[in-house]
């Protein structure tokens, strides 16, 4: 009995918060939740016509349904394991070589004494950045075409963007030629904020670099750096589609097909809905499985502190 | 007494070490710099010379042709246009709903806020792919519509954590203050939290600017018609597809003639359509490091 005036004394307190705070939810936080029903939510449920044999003129309702028979098929393609190998390699080699960069970069930032050179140093790496992947794209295409200024250069006839073993480094170098600087900010922003007496004690203690990193720096950054790191590899398969459809080739294939270019070609190029919403589906949950997996490992290795 | 540079303090051993780390750090600098340079260079060659020798630092053999052709094809500025547009209405609307949403999440004694805060981050790491956002995006008959493109990413759960931790680091005088004039939420919002928060919106304005601008998979899926596409996609067409648009290169007699100059109008199309980003970001540097490190904060 009281349990229940209790729990109605409860809901009379929420009410009453509600009524006297409506802006907060209509006002503030409709157009937010309504963005994300419509435009999240509804897919979600649109992942259905994964199971089924899609007939856009039947709807997902008239449609008839098949189980798992996409996804075998996908399974027990000879292609599978092709493509989610390139996925997985360009991702994971992507995360080895990017990750460290930017952590490197601001190491080497914040020891630089005069701000004025920082700040332009800082001004070129950031620039990269703001250009588009497809200029990106189109810049690398032209320098390492048979014409272009590499080739030009050494005085040889390669052409790079034909060969499938030159995809993954094309695609890593660029993006940390693009991305490094960038991503160094965060670092160099709590760098910044270590303090500064610190600093200076460890350099009086007569502590060489490595130890002034493990005492001052890495201790200033190490929560950010395992954020990034769980966030990144936990989204090792979502590999971005725009950057791996800009830098393919017909010839480059063999490694630059990866799942999201395949889901992009067999839903909207081929129509074959059902199969590529099956292909996209397995591609996200292997990706949350992941991010499960990679957060409770850092966790443990991190005394307990993941997301 | 002078201070003595911190250089001078180190160690030979690390003095090396530094030394080393800032020549890698030289290096990196350069390989941004040198693709640059080459690239505006070689923008001004006539096309012929480029072709064989690559640039040249004599001037005689500079030419504006390649800017002359760019600049008078009708394509490149309805893409400019289009892509100011898109990028514009994206920007105002998304940081708008964004700024709007993080209020209540940010306040302590909002509730309903856990329940709120898990159907938003559930939205970061699954969603419905690209079919079926696709099929309700034809559904609602926004195909080769600009709606197509900017509401579904118009509200970023990212960025709404970012301006939320940002709101919560805002003293809390401040809000007691309007309290005691008996402010409402609005007022508060609008004359008090916002003004105070410019720091955190220029830099969410400026990445949903440049992420409009530099996109091109949602155009390119749901703008078929060529007089809606982005920037970004006619250059797609000439860039990656190689095929510049026919006006162009059409008066050229012979195939060779019309591959190099396709070629040098590359150049000119990069200079052209990466120019105004590159010439906007340094204006918006001063905010990089309190915006960031306001997201950085465990939200």
């Amino acid at each position: 009995m009281s349990q229940k005036k209790q729990n109605e004394g409860k809901f009379s307190n929420v009410v009453l918060y509600v009524t006297q705070h409506w802006q907060l939810y209509v006002i503030f936080l409709l157009p937010a939740l309504a963005l994300t029903l419509i435009f999240k939510y509804i897919p979600m449920g649109g992942i259905l016509i994964a199971f089924q044999e899609y007939n856009p003129f039947r709807g997902i309702l008239g449609s008839e349904w098949v189980g798992f028979k996409y996804f075998q098929r996908f399974l027990s393609s000879p292609d599978f394991m092709t493509y989610l190998g390139n996925t997985l390699k360009l991702s994971i080699y992507g995360l080895l070589w990017g990750f460290p960069m930017p952590i490197l970069l601001a190491f080497l930032l914040n020891r630089i004494e005069s701000t004025g050179i920082k700040k332009k140093i800082q001004l070129v790496l950031y620039m990269p950045n703001f250009i588009s992947v497809i200029v990106l794209c189109g810049i690398v295409r032209i320098f390492l075409s048979v014409t272009g200024p590499v080739n030009l250069l050494f005085g040889s006839q390669i052409n790079f963007m034909t060969m499938p073993e030159a995809f993954r480094t094309i695609y890593i170098a660029s993006g940390i030629w693009q991305g490094a600087g960038w991503a160094s900010i965060m670092y160099t922003a709590s760098l910044s904020n270590a303090s500064q007496d610190l600093k200076e004690a460890a350099l009086i203690d007569g502590a060489n670099i490595f130890q002034q990193i493990k005492a001052v720096e890495w201790p200033a950054i190490k929560d950010m750096v395992v954020i990034q790191f769980i966030l990144q590899a936990g989204n090792i398969m979502s590999v971005g589609f725009e950057k791996a459809y800009a830098l393919q080739t017909d010839l480059n294939m063999g490694t630059s097909e990866i799942i999201a270019t395949y889901v992009y070609k067999k839903g909207l190029l081929d129509g074959d809905y059902s199969f590529s919403t099956a292909v996209g589906l397995f591609n996200t949950v292997i990706n949350v499985i992941l991010l499960v997996v990679v957060n409770k490992i850092v966790a443990k290795m991190n005394d307990g502190k993941g997301l | 007494m002078k201070k003595k540079s911190k250089f001078a303090r180190y160690s030979a051993q690390d003095k090396a070490l530094l030394m080393t780390g800032y020549i890698l750090l030289g290096l990196f600098v350069i390989a941004i710099i040198i693709p640059m340079v080459y690239i505006v260079v070689a923008s001004f060659m006539d096309p012929i010379t480029l072709q064989n020798k690559g640039i040249t630092f004599d001037f005689d053999k500079w030419t504006l042709t390649a800017y002359q052709r760019v600049m008078s094809n009708a394509q490149i500025w309805i893409g400019f246009k289009n892509a100011v547009i898109y990028s514009i209405v994206f920007t105002v609307v998304s940081v708008f709903i964004t700024l709007l949403a993080a209020y209540p999440m940010s306040r302590a004694d909002f509730k309903g806020k856990g329940f709120f805060n898990t159907i938003f981050v559930i939205t970061m790491f699954f969603g419905g792919g690209l079919i079926p956002t696709y099929l309700l995006i034809s559904n609602l008959h926004l195909l080769d519509s600009m709606w197509a493109i900017i509401l579904p990413g118009a509200f970023s759960v990212w960025n709404m954590i970012i301006a939320r931790t940002y709101y919560q680091g805002i003293p809390g005088e401040l809000r007691e203050a309007a309290d005691v004039d008996g402010a409402n939420e609005m007022v508060f919002f609008f004359k008090i939290l916002i003004p105070v928060c410019t720091p955190v919106i220029a830099v969410l304005a400026l990445w949903q600017f440049v992420a409009m601008w530099n996109s091109y998979f949602d155009a390119m899926i749901y703008l078929r018609d060529s007089a809606k596409q982005p920037l970004q996609l006619v250059l797609r067409s000439i860039l990656i597809q190689n095929q510049p648009e026919s006006g162009m290169i059409s008066d050229m007699q012979s195939t060779a003639e019309r591959a190099q100059l396709a070629e040098l109008l590359k150049y000119a199309t990069i200079i052209i359509s990466s120019l105004p980003l590159l010439v906007m970001y340094p204006f918006f540097q001063k905010y990089f490091d309190s915006g960031i490190m306001a997201g950085s904060v465990k939200g």
